[in-house]
């Protein structure tokens, strides 16, 4: 089972934010660029759940959209099962695009409200010519009854549905072209906890069933540490700690890390003390230098402003923070 | 007992429709302590908003109070006329929404709203008004405030836009906070900023709270008591901690149990089966009868009240009913 499924390496993407070139010529500016991912590397192994975790803008869906191919990277390599993905080809990308679907935050804008949701789940189906005629109805019946819906549901349409429901409707489309890898970004972000339970169960099941690997993508830390085997923590588009998950909760080695934790509302009432969490995401246009998060970070040394921390393995992974390096270097940054 | 300060009396909020009248709030019963945090919970559309709106007298037609009673320090505020309840909103009531942008107007700076709304309500000068607002901004945390002032709302963030809103509905020292899902919009990070800014303020002026959430995370960490509502009833109503750690009401448990957190490791967390009812299909007796794991036959007759029970809590539940005891610990 530890066979690596997919791996990423220094993917990288970079935006043009520029004014028009007017505006930019009589304003004398420069071209200017957003980097929403830099540099970032993880594996994932078939049949865990590994998470991405973050602020809003730090470069979450911009990973999620280049590993399925939405979005191309500026640099960087993805390799599925083995085999790089190559966005040249799109006659390879096709048979991988096959084995992995995505699944998104918004149920309401992701499923085509003037299609009928037999239809909405049978498209992979049919596009990728896996099923036909009578079987094909015959399997998003039994996809809907997989996913807590019933067979009768199919001639209905999305708006007929609750957030849940289309969530659970999104999820039957997703499993539809039998894939072994889905990315969801932030599936349960737009449901109430209530549902979100449903959701998330339902989620595991499936995982047990069918041996699916998942990339879960969410802001919310308590959903990843009851979903995810390891964890990758993002701060302005780099990843900053990968760690297991129990690890990460119980022993975090980037500040950041510990300050995300920190700012969780605790809902045991243990009277928990918490680090006062301090400033705001800077700019992603223009971050600091060095370590991003040297402004806001309650252990900066001289050493962070200057230059940008290597990732530095620790337990159960690794953290890109000076406070991990060998100790001589960072005495010469205190 | 000190008389509360605020006391809402069996409210209940109708809209009239082509196809007959919707209860969005049935008979919703609460009051709120001077100095006092209030959490108010439930899932989307159980009428946490509308609960706001007809306390600070802004429902939006058609929608409008049906029956009941709202008091503010002993004087009855839900009848009165139009120009009096505009001197109370702002006031005596101060309010922060969740989108910071529906409280800030983009075209004006942020000196000019905030002294705008001060010499609104407090007879101040010009100048006096504005050291006044200074100091707010300075309170809620934003750096340079003296400069920062004169910017538009655009040119803060998003966490610093709420602080702004914040100062503004604190500018005329308010009796009563309504703060509806103040941080939900924000990140985990800047949330807790925002709740702890909000809270400290308001226990410095001796303001009530009414925090309108649907994160029980937040409500654990700043209210005092916490109502929950669901399908536009109370279900249940208490001591923060007693009704987190242990929930009466069958709904608020399946609630608590559905929530992931950080220190837990069960494999599955609980679930409540189906959702809540559309208001044009509450069921007969108890509303949560179609998923509750507790339900019973009374329940699908009568709706049950709130009953009162140890330590100032309430809960509707037929459970808990007198008459009842032997059926359900029997
Ligand atoms: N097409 C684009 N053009 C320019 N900038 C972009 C584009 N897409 C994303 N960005 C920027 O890249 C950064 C990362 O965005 P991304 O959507 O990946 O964040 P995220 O972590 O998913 O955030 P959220 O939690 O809000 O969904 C942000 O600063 C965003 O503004
Ligand atoms: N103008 C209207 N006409 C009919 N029903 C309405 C109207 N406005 C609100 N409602 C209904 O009243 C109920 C309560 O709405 P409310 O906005 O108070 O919910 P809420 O608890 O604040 O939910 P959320 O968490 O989504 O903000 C909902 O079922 C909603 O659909
Ligand atoms: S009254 Fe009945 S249905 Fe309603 S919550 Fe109590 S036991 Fe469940
Ligand atoms: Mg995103
Ligand atoms: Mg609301």
């Amino acid at each position: 089972m530890a066979d690596v499924l997919l791996s990423v390496e220094g993917l990288t993407r970079r935006f043009d934010v520029s004014k028009p070139w007017l505006n930019r010529v009589i304003e004398r500016e420069e071209r200017q660029f957003l980097t929403a991912s830099e540099n970032v590397s993880f594996e994932i192994k078939r049949g865990e759940t590994f998470a991405l975790v973050g602020e809003s803008g730090s470069g979450k869906s911009t990973i999620a959209k280049m590993i399925v191919g939405l979005l191309e990277p500026s640099a960087g390599v993805i390799r599925f099962d083995g085999q790089q993905m190559d966005f040249a080809s799109g006659a390879a990308m096709r048979t991988l695009r096959r084995r992995f679907q995505m699944i998104f935050q918004d149920p309401f804008a992701s499923l085509n409200p003037r299609w009928r949701v037999e239809d909405i789940i049978a498209e992979p189906i049919r596009t990728f010519g896996l099923l036909r005629g009578a079987e094909i109805s015959k399997e998003v019946g039994r996809l809907l009854d997989l996913v807590g819906l019933s067979a009768a549901d199919g001639a209905k349409f999305p708006h007929e549905f609750s957030g849940g429901q289309r969530q659970r409707i999104a999820i039957a489309r997703a499993l539809s072209s039998k894939p072994e890898f889905i990315v969801c970004d932030e599936p349960t972000s737009a449901l109430d906890v209530s549902v979100q339970a449903q959701i998330l169960n339902l989620m595991r099941d499936l995982q047990d069933e069918f041996g699916l690997t998942y990339l879960l993508i969410s802001h919310d830390l308590s959903v990843v540490r009851h979903m995810a085997n390891r964890i990758g923590v993002l701060y302005l588009g780099r990843l900053v700690e990968v760690a297991e998950s129990k690890r990460l909760f119980t022993d975090p080695q980037h500040p950041y890390t510990r300050m995300l934790l920190d700012a969780v509302p605790d809902l045991a009432l243990s009277g928990r003390r918490r680090m006062p969490v301090t400033g705001e995401i800077p700019n992603p246009i223009n971050p600091p230098s060095g370590c991003t998060f040297h402004p806001r970070c309650p252990k900066v040394m001289d050493i962070c402003k200057a230059s940008n921390p290597p990732d530095y393995p620790t337990s159960t992974g690794t953290a890109a923070c000076h406070l991990l390096a060998p100790q001589e270097v960072a005495s010469t940054g205190r | 007992m000190a008389a509360p300060l605020l006391s809402v009396r069996d409210l209940i909020v109708e809209f009239p429709t082509r196809r007959g009248t919707l209860r969005a709030l049935d008979r919703v019963s609460f009051d709120i302590a001077e100095g006092e945090v209030l959490g108010m919970v439930g899932e989307s559309g159980a009428g946490k908003s509308l609960t706001g709106a007809a306390i600070i007298g802004l429902l939006e037609p058609p929608g409008r109070i049906a029956g009941g009673e709202i008091w503010l320090r002993g004087e009855r505020i839900d009848n009165l006329p139009r120009e009096k309840m505009r001197r109370v909103r702002g006031r005596r009531i101060g309010m922060v929404f969740q989108d910071p942008l529906t409280s800030l107007n983009p075209l004006y700076t942020v000196a000019e709203q905030l002294i705008e709304t001060i010499r609104t309500h407090m007879d101040l000068s010009e100048k006096e008004a504005r050291a006044r607002a200074v100091g707010l901004l300075d309170r809620v945390g934003i750096p340079a405030a003296a400069r920062r002032i004169d910017d538009y709302p655009h040119h803060f963030s998003g966490g610093m836009r709420q602080r702004v809103v914040i100062a503004l509905a604190l500018a005329a020292e308010p009796e009563l906070v309504i703060a509806d899902e103040p941080t939900t919009a924000l990140d985990v990070s800047v949330q807790a900023q925002i709740i702890d800014v909000l809270k400290e303020i308001c226990a410095e002026r001796g303001a009530s709270v009414m925090l309108i959430t649907h994160d029980m995370g937040v409500i654990a960490e700043t209210a005092d008591r916490v109502a929950v509502l669901y399908a536009g009833r109370l279900a249940e109503i208490g001591p923060v901690r007693d009704v987190i750690q242990a929930a009466e009401h069958p709904y608020t448990a399946g609630l608590m149990g559905s929530i992931p957190t950080l220190t837990q490791t069960a494999e599955r967390l609980t679930q409540i089966p189906g959702s809540m009812p559309r208001l044009n299909a509450i069921p007969q007796g108890c509303a949560f009868n179609p998923r509750c794991p507790k339900v019973f036959e009374r329940c699908y007759r009568d709706q049950p009240n709130l009953i009162a029970r140890a330590d100032g809590r309430h809960v509707s539940c037929w459970l808990y009913d007198a008459q009842e005891k032997e059926v359900s610990h029997g």
